[in-house]
């Protein structure tokens, strides 16, 4: 990887509203969590996006490889029990 | 002077320090020293030109001559606009922008605080609004002073001129004009008599945690809030300002 000259890289989640999940927004560059913070407040809340942000340095996430892909994610091609599809829904019921 | 001139003309005061302020840290569009600072800059920037905007629509109403904040921001020449000398000063260097906002917000922030309990609702309904924007400048402002002041050699050396060159500027901040006095006994300017020293102790805190030497009080520049009376600096920017409406006077799309 080559050097980076703008700081250290750090991942973006917003929770858009209380209850809701940190949703993966972008990046941002920072030297460290409190200036991370900062710059993805100005980034990715300006339109009133967010109620709460994560900031996560780049380099603590763990990431499957695409080379991984198919070991990983082909063998739940075919077994279409695993969706809750066979069940009835209850009248009524909005959501399970 | 009446109740309703001294308003305005304090309104003026307020939205003007706003406007030109805005128009000094947008400067910074597309020159921040990365990306992500670029936009907190234009976000500050967008802060202060929303401020200034209800400030002086409201300064407009209250003047009842049919003029709008527009006309009071693009008609208006140098030796009618009472900024605070303080905020048409160059922008500088990135040292000076930040030294600058920190000696700014610390200001801001117990004034506008203190005029949330104006008796005039709108004002406080303002500076409401306005305290938010200021927390946020301000946590800004001290986090690039600490990383300068406790940075490199270099970077403390070019905050401490900053402090130093802006610090003659600073007096006219807790400026009280006569006509303020009109304001303070009907409630709308609450007491600001400790304001100077709220900023003094807030300041000398944030300096000294940036191992930055506290400017010696010396002689202090005025006479902008006052009397409209501007650096060299001040004219060039409106000039730039306002260039559309001096070129296509009255121009709309």
């Amino acid at each position: 990887m080559t050097q980076d000259s703008q700081l250290d890289l750090w991942e973006v989640f917003i929770q858009s509203k209380a209850g809701s999940h940190h949703v993966h927004a972008g990046s941002v560059h920072a030297s460290d969590r409190q200036m991370a913070l900062h710059n993805a407040r100005d980034i990715y809340t300006r339109r009133n996006e967010g109620s709460s942000i994560w900031v996560v340095p780049a380099n603590h996430i763990t990431a499957s490889t695409a080379e991984e892909a198919d070991m990983l994610f082909d063998p739940a091609n075919d077994k279409i029990y695993r969706h809750p599809t066979f069940y009835v829904m209850p009248e009524g019921a909005k959501q399970i | 002077m009446n109740q309703q001139e001294a308003l305005f003309n304090y309104l003026l005061r307020l939205g003007d320090t706003a406007v030109i302020h805005g128009h000094r840290l947008s400067e910074w569009c597309s020159r921040g020293p990365i990306l992500e600072e670029d936009l907190a800059l234009t976000n500050t920037a967008l802060d202060y030109i929303g401020r200034a905007e209800a400030l002086l629509k409201y300064a407009a109403d209250m003047e009842g001559k049919g003029r709008t904040e527009d006309d009071i921001v693009y008609k208006r020449g140098e030796r009618h606009y009472y900024n605070a000398l303080l905020v048409e000063l160059p922008r500088g260097d990135y040292a000076d922008t930040v030294a600058r906002q920190l000696l700014l917000s610390v200001a801001e922030f117990h004034l506008f605080s203190a005029l949330c309990n104006s008796s005039d609702t709108t004002l406080a309904g303002i500076a409401a609004k306005s305290v938010k924007e200021i927390r946020y400048h301000l946590s800004h402002a001290k986090d690039w002073c600490l990383r300068f002041g406790l940075g490199t050699a270099e970077s403390k050396e070019k905050l401490q001129a900053a402090f130093n060159h802006l610090w003659m500027f600073t007096g006219e901040l807790f400026e009280q004009l006569p006509s303020d006095n009109l304001l303070s006994q009907a409630g709308i300017l609450p007491d600001l008599s400790n304001l100077k020293s709220l900023w003094t102790a807030m300041v000398n805190d944030v300096l000294t945690q940036c191992s930055i030497t506290i400017p010696q009080d010396g002689y202090m520049q005025t006479g902008g809030m006052s009397k409209a009376i501007h650096t060299e600096h001040l004219g060039h920017l409106l000039s730039e300002m306002q260039y559309l409406q001096r070129a296509y006077p009255e121009a709309t799309w």
